[in-house]
């Protein structure tokens, strides 16, 4: 447990020793909510909180991806990451710290979002609402960490920087988290429900007291969970198994 | 490939285990005993063969140098010892039980390649890190004076020099007051003088009790340093001995001429044959040239040259009844 905490602290200053990580974490799903949301739905309560929702998911996905998907596959690049193997701690503190360090920037990535809702928008959220919604947060980025897991060990660096770039849009576009989710174009309307990005933010609008979740994007959304797990497990041995068995 | 993997002076090796009593150098210490030990490991990458059957016991007190060519397996040694991979067969132990155990490595200290220090990290911190791994540490400041960098605590490593770096990285494997250290090509990159300092810090572990085991491909830096030398090639250990006895056979010269049929010389290692002329391997090439000279056979075209270590080697252990 010391050395989880341990592993988290140095991984949480290695990130927040680059500030630039932290703002491209934080920026564009502000940035989106500023120029999109204020102007368009700012007014409206419940288009406002529905909306603010729907970015923080975006966050929180952003934030899986890329802390897992960019993170993991740098430190694979660098001697030091063996170096630590060869500490007297198993492989979990380092892993769990991984986990940890990507709610923590999960959170860095929502407070803008937060902030912009509650003091530009007509946004509304009980406390207890806002505590849902939060660990709604958290339960909707486990795909999107799996996914980033994923990516990170399967890949190297260059291919993982691609791939994750190309995931992420389509996921939120088809997702409908850019859109009105009460009244979503056709074919967002066609594919979201398969979308694990759909799943969270109905999770998270649900928290927030909008709909209820409906039962196929729920179910995609465990086999995204189930999928994106194995084979982070796949790719995080493969890995293990090429260098270190 | 049946022959033992040992060379000549590697009697102890040449044992599959070797009860540390057997040891010539048991003596001189009380009661050594086998810190590290590689029974018949192989490891393989693929098609390439990286460690061929090798068997090693590092025992308590030693400051061995493992001596050879890049690739021959020093580092994939080295790598078994402290759990980073496993032998695709034959047996490692770590202070009695396996590497992959994390609290068998809490008696080793390790030197991570320099390249790969956390750039964004100050070096009070990444000294820290490596610190709560273990039951104990050494003191902070002692440490960093004792490779000559006092004063850097607060400074990122990212804005260290290339030697600032390199002794950091060996200091690491120090931090958690190993029993037995492992260090990897400690001295590559450093000047003289850094390299000097550091072969100081090296000394004084070893001389309060610690173990030492270095990789180099400096012929220079093992003996100064090592006590015990064993020289790895192609995968096996070609020699193990006492770093006087590897300095002769390092003075290994290849004498070629040409002639018919040589009578019998001193001194021959091997003789090999190559159209007209013929190499011959020896460690006395003076006496070798006046036996020569007395024996009366005609030749022409005499020539002397040093071999390379490894080349001296890799010919004793292809002819092992030769060199006998």
């Amino acid at each position: 447990m010391a050395l989880l905490l341990t592993h988290t602290r140095y991984q949480l200053l290695e990130t927040v020793r680059v500030p630039i990580a932290l703002v491209g974490n934080a920026f564009f799903p502000g940035a989106a909510m500023l120029f999109f949301v204020v102007p368009a739905a700012g007014d409206h309560p419940v288009g406002a909180t529905i909306a603010a929702a729907s970015m923080m998911t975006f966050s929180v996905m952003t934030s899986g991806l890329f802390t897992h998907g960019l993170g993991v596959a740098e430190d694979r690049a660098q001697p030091w990451d063996p170096y630590t193997r060869t500490l007297p701690a198993g492989p979990w503190p380092r892993f769990g710290a991984r986990i940890l360090t990507a709610l923590g920037m999960t959170l860095i990535g929502i407070l803008p979002v937060l902030a912009i809702a509650v003091f530009l928008t007509e946004a509304t959220a009980t406390p207890l609402q806002l505590l849902l919604g939060l660990g709604a947060l958290v339960v909707g980025s486990i795909p999107f960490q799996l996914l980033g897991l994923f990516i990170g060990y399967a890949l190297p660096m260059k291919a993982a920087v691609a791939v994750v770039q190309l995931l992420f849009f389509p996921m939120a576009v088809g997702g409908g988290l850019l859109t009105n989710p009460m009244d979503p174009p056709a074919f967002i309307a066609a594919v979201a429900p398969f979308l694990p990005s759909r799943g969270a933010a109905e999770l998270v609008w649900a928290a927030v007291g909008y709909n209820t979740p409906r039962p196929l994007t729920m179910v995609m959304f465990g086999v995204w969970i189930v999928v994106a797990g194995a084979l982070a497990l796949w790719a995080y041995r493969r890995d293990e198994g090429n260098r270190f068995s | 490939m049946a022959e033992p993997t040992a060379g000549p002076l590697a009697e102890s090796t040449a044992a599959p285990v070797a009860a540390p009593s057997t040891d010539p150098a048991a003596g001189t210490r009380a009661r050594p005993e086998t810190l590290a030990r590689a029974v018949g490991v192989t490891r393989r990458y693929g098609d390439v063969l990286a460690l061929d059957g090798l068997s090693l016991d590092i025992r308590s007190g030693e400051l061995v140098g493992l001596l050879g060519p890049n690739g021959a397996g020093k580092s994939t040694l080295i790598n078994l010892f402290v759990g980073l991979r496993k032998p695709s067969s034959g047996r490692v132990e770590l202070l009695g039980g396996s590497p992959a155990d994390p609290a068998r490595r809490r008696g080793i200290g390790v030197t991570p390649q320099e390249t790969g220090l956390p750039a964004t990290l100050r070096v009070r911190e990444v000294v820290d890190f490596v610190a709560a791994h273990y039951p104990r540490s050494v003191e902070r400041g002692a440490l960093l004076e004792r490779f000559g960098l006092s004063g850097l605590e607060r400074r990122q490593i990212g804005g260290l020099s290339g030697g600032q770096k390199r002794r950091l990285a060996v200091a690491l494997a120090f931090v958690g007051d190993p029993r037995l250290v492992f260090l990897d090509e400690p001295t590559t990159g450093l000047d003289v003088e850094a390299r000097r300092s550091l072969w100081e810090a090296v000394r004084h572990f070893h001389a309060e009790g610690g173990t030492v085991v270095l990789t180099s491909h400096y012929l220079e830096e093992v003996e100064a340093l090592a006590e015990r030398v064993v020289v790895i090639g192609q995968g096996r250990i070609l020699a193990d001995g006492t770093t006087a006895e590897v300095r002769d056979i390092a003075g290994v010269r290849r004498v070629t001429l040409t002639a018919g049929d040589l009578p019998e010389l001193p001194g021959v290692l091997s003789a090999e044959r190559d159209g007209a002329r013929t190499h011959l391997l020896t460690t006395d090439a003076d006496t070798l040239v006046r036996a020569l000279v007395r024996a009366d056979v005609p030749f022409s075209d005499l020539e002397i040259r040093p071999t390379s270590l490894e080349e001296a080697f890799i010919t004793i252990t292809a002819r092992p009844s030769r060199a006998a």
